[in-house]
């Protein structure tokens, strides 16, 4: 029952922080603590997921933190998900980190990696939170540390950004306690459980709808459904390192998977059917997913188009959650690991276009392919996965969210996605065509930044490549997926 | 309803502790609103003293010779009691406020509350 | 089994400092340094008895102390039990830490001072421990003035300014005082005793007569000047701003709490006890969010640190009343968990700030530009304490909150569920101003810094160091320390 791996999961980061801090005036060891830290929370979460595999599901209770409430955690499949997500990509963002952060010679490194190394601890505590107190604790402490990190440059703009930020964020966070404190007085000390917990509280049909739009407002913000997207495309003040943990780790997919967490383990896709809810919630996410892509299509800041891209995209896991179906949920939480993979390979790739060349439009690309042909290579192949290309991660999750949008008789959403693949390409297609067709035609020529800013684009690209082969290669997203969209509709 | 006059000390309470209000808001004097609210303090000894009064009672000292003293033929001496302790607590408050008010005016020269104000913005801002 | 004989210890808690507050000027004649250690001595034994005594009013039921032997309600008695116990160690724990810091030597004050100050601080721990023990209402009358005569010296050893705000202080404080006798003469009128326990038994034939609305309403609003509660407050921001630094943890951790706890004693040991009183409660809640939102918008008109963080305590004040207001088993237990936690992290905050003020000379916002840089561990500290006001999770003040919360959800009392969100904003706001400067702005390179001394920096460390753990082990609080208060759940 109690599995102190759980614990060490999260800790391990957050101890990494003391040597790091310590370690300021050196930084090959002060990356090497990252490092350490990195591969051994990998390494703990990939024995538990061989336990979570074999039919055992880790579950540790720490000591009570409100009445009724511990601080507990449990290694289910939808949390695994993010989890392994999590710190599959903490050991490549560290190596791109590295690379990025020392040929930009950016000031503050030391704290930026203590932030990271806190994000990514919370980011865990997130993924294996067995109860909503958990759940909270951990996202606000999410929501802390990045703060540092979104104001890492210390200009004005950043500053802006950063204020931002936390106007969402934590406005969001009283809207997300308020609603997890009366979904406790209702149902007191509940965890989550698959199917829903409040569907016996036998509160009216009011009280439910607006505890779901307090924890939509409260989980919304982070998964930037529109219209509460707003600080998104604020935080790309931030360095790409930082960019890429907002935008494929943590911070975002915090709030999806808390929308999984709240749709299938709070209410239930029943419960949320009988208050008329999923819809609403579906249509919010469909607005998202055309508005994002059609907002990405007017941005001629490569950074910008990539934040609205991930807004978009966000919002398949948010409507494979809302639909509710089994393979609609199996794949929102697939897109959940699959998005991680491609949407951070896009912004590795534009973080070392920008610290070669120093372009941050798109115009100024031309060309670019031939001299940087790794790093456009990758661009490419993460491009083309989430524009749902089939053979690519992407394809899987939206075959099975389009799947599940027939299965519930919500069809009209299968169009959404359609329009949406389109868009995709067009957005994409062009950042591609200007790098590798456009511009003086000139003789290959390799001209790439250090092997820390191209290698790890390639490695996730190939990654993302992979597991839209084999999905369930290595992670067993597929497996998990599946495993707990069941759980949740009782298949 | 007692007639006004049955009444009297409690009335007289009443127009002291507003006496005392106003003087300690509107008053620009520092030493005035000191005055002010040593008048408030008296308008409540005056309340709990009040209290203590019986008709045709005398002093709470029981005479040689008396076995069953009744209650009702003495005043009741909890409150003097209470109010000496009172009292005391007032002389100190005093005492400390015109210790402030002795090394203000040393400072500054006034106890007029506006030119005080006007003194200190001046220092602040030079 | 109850030992009677461990009553007998309970004057000791108020002769003791009272008596070092005489001998300690004595002292002072021949050693500033000895009296200094004296009056620590003094501080340090007060608390080691409080926290010894604590246990046994917890597990043996109240002790008592007879004064003179006279059985109340003749005599005067001191009561302590958990609640009170946990008052006195919080007293006790401030005086004892800010101790060192507020005595610390200064070089433009003749040796007389500092003597007299030393005493000063004894005497405004005595009558504020005083005033948790006693259980007769015009003795707490007495302490009430004991401890505020201590304060009016105190602050008005802060310079020239201190003395006016000091005397501005002392004819509100009187008032106030004076208001709670006059109220008492009437509660005396009615029902013949002092003895809280007694007038309890006494009150319920005349509770609803107009003498005992207005006895009470007198007494209400003499402590609510002495808490400084919204709009009666104007004393305080003043006294505060010019109290000598090294005082403030003291006087701002303890000094309001103290008054709240005479309005609990007042409300729920004599009104409640005698009959409801639900109007006056609901009147009171309404007084306390109306501070809550007013002292939180006044903050944030604030350049200087030090006077924002005397209106942020108007507004936190405002908690503390609101959850008694509120007056369920959560509320209430969230408002004695508060009173705790907000001493742990406005005492901090202020601790930080006498040093940075000592620093930098000056506690303007501008001037603490990129003081993080030269006081990294300072600037940790007043982090964790403004992190922990706003009631962000893992800090001591997101817990108090979550029960202040839980209480007002489970009351049903959205106006009050929307008060402690907003506020936690507002807080947010002016918070992440200082923490901004702190961090993010360059800092004036003209600016003359000096050395700081350990005495004023330790208050700062131990308190930010005891906001985590009361935090994250508040179960463990309130299980030893903070009494869960069985209300009458409003249905």
């Amino acid at each position: 029952m109690n599995d102190q791996r759980l614990l060490w999961a999260i800790l391990v980061s957050l101890i990494a922080v003391v040597p790091i801090l310590l370690s300021d005036k050196r930084p090959n060891l002060r990356e090497s603590w990252t490092f350490i830290a990195a591969f051994l929370k990998f390494g703990i979460i990939i024995t538990l997921l061989s336990d979570l595999l074999a039919g055992v599901t880790p579950e540790l209770v720490l000591l009570e933190i409100a009445p009724g409430y511990a601080l507990h955690l449990k290694a289910d499949p939808a949390g695994m998900v993010f989890a392994l997500l999590a710190s599959t990509l903490w050991i490549v963002t560290s190596l791109y980190s590295i690379g990025y952060m020392r040929g930009g010679k950016y000031p503050h490194q030391t704290g930026f990696f203590a932030s990271f190394a806190v994000c990514v601890s919370s980011a865990i505590g997130i993924a294996f939170s067995a109860n909503p107190l958990t759940f909270f604790v951990f996202f606000e402490i999410l929501t802390i540390a990045t703060y540092p990190l979104v104001v890492h440059n210390r200009n004005g703009e950043a500053i802006d950004g950063g204020r931002k930020y936390l106007a969402y964020t934590l406005i969001a966070g009283q809207c997300l306690l308020v609603a997890l404190i009366w979904s406790g007085v209702l149902v007191p000390g509940a965890s989550f459980t698959p199917g829903g917990f409040l569907a016996g509280s036998g509160a009216s049909e009011t009280t439910l709808r607006i505890i779901f739009l307090l924890f939509m407002l409260g989980i919304g913000v982070k998964a930037g459904i529109m219209p509460l997207h707003g600080w998104l495309p604020a935080a790309m003040v931030a360095p790409t390192p930082v960019s890429a943990l907002l935008h494929a780790v943590a911070v975002v997919k915090a709030g999806a998977f808390g929308c999984v967490r709240v749709v299938g383990f709070v209410f239930g896709p029943e419960l949320l059917r009988s208050i008329g809810m999923d819809w609403v919630l579906a249509s919010f996410a469909a607005a998202t997913i055309l508005g994002g892509s059609l907002r990405a299509l007017g941005e001629t800041n490569l950074k910008k188009r990539l934040a609205y891209s991930t807004v978009s995209q966000l919002s398949y896991i948010v409507l494979g959650a809302a639909l509710g179906s089994p393979a609609a949920l199996a794949g929102a939480i697939f897109h959940i690991a699959a998005h991680g993979f491609m949407k951070i390979t896009l912004f590795f790739c534009a973080g070392s276009i920008y610290t070669r060349t120093h372009f941050t439009e798109i115009g100024q690309l031309a060309g670019i392919g031939r001299r940087m042909p790794m790093t456009m290579g990758a661009f490419t192949i993460g491009a083309l996965g989430l524009a749902g290309t089939p053979l690519m991660a992407g394809f899987v999750s939206k075959w099975n969210i389009g799947l599940g949008a027939i299965h519930s008789g919500h069809e009209i959403f299968v169009a959404v996605l359609v329009i949406s693949a389109f868009l995709n390409f067009a957005y994409f297609f062009p950042i591609v065509y200007t790098a590798f067709f456009e511009g003086e035609p000139s003789e290959f020529k390799f001209d790439e930044a250090g092997y820390a800013l191209w290698l790890p684009p390639t490695l996730t690209a190939l990654a993302s490549l992979v597991i839209g082969i084999f999905p369930d290669w290595f992670w067993s997203f597929y497996t998990l997926a599946w495993t707990a969209a069941k759980s949740v509709t009782g298949l | 309803m007692s007639s006004f006059f049955e009444i009297a000390n409690y009335w007289a309470v009443a127009a002291l502790l507003l006496i005392g209000l106003h003087g300690m808001l509107a008053r620009p004097n520092l030493m005035r609103k000191l005055m002010a609210m040593n008048i408030f303090q008296v308008a409540v000894i005056i309340f709990y003293l009040s209290l203590s009064e019986k008709t045709g009672a005398s002093t709470p000292v029981v005479p040689h010779g008396v076995l069953n003293p009744s209650a009702a033929d003495f005043v009741n001496p909890l409150p003097h009691a209470l109010m000496l302790t009172a009292i005391v607590v007032g002389v100190a408050t005093t005492g400390v406020a015109l210790a402030l008010l002795v090394s203000i005016y040393r400072r500054y020269g006034t106890l007029e509350e506006p030119e005080l104000l006007e003194k200190m913005r001046e220092e602040a801002a030079g | 089994m109850h030992i009677p004989s461990l009553g007998w210890w309970l004057p000791w808690l108020v002769l003791a400092p009272l008596g070092g507050a005489m001998v300690s000027p004595i002292l002072a004649a021949r050693s500033l340094k000895a009296s200094r250690w004296f009056g620590a001595l003094v501080l340090l034994g007060n608390f080691l008895l409080a926290v010894g005594l604590t246990p046994f009013a917890w597990n043996q039921g109240p002790l008592h102390y007879k004064f003179g032997g006279w059985a109340p309600p003749w005599g005067i008695e001191y009561v302590l039990d958990p609640v009170s116990a946990m008052m006195a160690t919080l007293v006790a724990f401030f005086a004892l830490i800010a101790y060192p810091g507020a005595t610390l030597p200064r070089e433009d004050q003749p040796q007389s001072n500092a003597a007299s100050f030393q005493a000063l601080y004894l005497l405004l721990s005595a009558g504020l421990i005083g005033i948790v023990l006693t259980g007769d209402l015009f003795n707490l009358y007495v302490f009430l003035e004991i401890s505020s005569l201590s304060a009016y010296a105190l602050v008005a050893s802060g310079g020239d300014r201190g003395k006016v705000a000091a005397f501005r202080y002392l004819i509100i404080g009187s008032v106030a005082a004076t208001f709670w006798v006059l109220g008492l003469g009437y509660l005396y009128a009615l029902t013949g005793t002092l003895n809280m326990a007694d007038m309890a038994t006494r009150l319920p034939g005349v509770l609803g007569s107009r003498a005992a609305v207005a006895g009470l309403s007198f007494m209400v609003i003499g402590l609510l000047i002495k808490m400084a509660l919204f709009p009666l407050h104007g004393w305080q921001p003043d006294a505060y701003s010019y109290a000598p630094a090294g005082a403030m943890p003291f006087i701002s951790g303890v000094m309001a709490k103290v008054s709240a706890y005479a309005l609990y004693r007042l409300l729920y040991d004599v009104f409640l006890k005698a009959g409801p009183a639900a109007n006056a409660l609901e009147l009171l809640s309404w007084a306390a969010a109306l501070s809550i939102l007013a002292g939180s918008v006044l903050a944030l008109g604030q350049r200087d640190v030090r006077r924002m963080l005397a209106y942020s305590s108007v507004a936190q004040i405002g908690y503390v009343i609101l959850g008694m207001g509120i007056g369920n088993s959560f509320a209430l237990t969230g408002a004695f968990l508060h009173i705790a936690n907000h001493a742990l992290m406005k005492g901090c905050a202020f601790a930080a700030l006498g040093a940075f003020t000592a620093r930098t000379g000056s506690s303007d916002v501008r001037a603490l530009a990129g003081v993080a840089k030269i006081m990294p561990w300072t600037a940790a500290a007043f982090t964790i304490a403004a992190l922990g006001i706003i009631g962000l999770p893992p800090m001591a003040g997101f817990f108090s909150k979550y029960y202040l919360l839980r209480g007002a959800v489970t009351a049903q009392a959205w106006p009050f569920v929307a008060t402690f969100a907003i506020s936690s904003l507002l807080s947010a706001i002016y918070f992440f101003r200082v923490i901004e400067s702190l961090y993010l702005k360059e800092p004036e390179q003209t600016q003359q810094t000096h050395a700081v001394p350990g005495t004023l920096l330790m208050p700062a460390m131990v308190l930010a160091g005891l906001i985590i753990v009361f935090g994250v082990f508040n179960q463990r609080v309130i299980e030893n320390f903070v009494p869960v208060i069985i209300a009458e759940e409003k249905s």
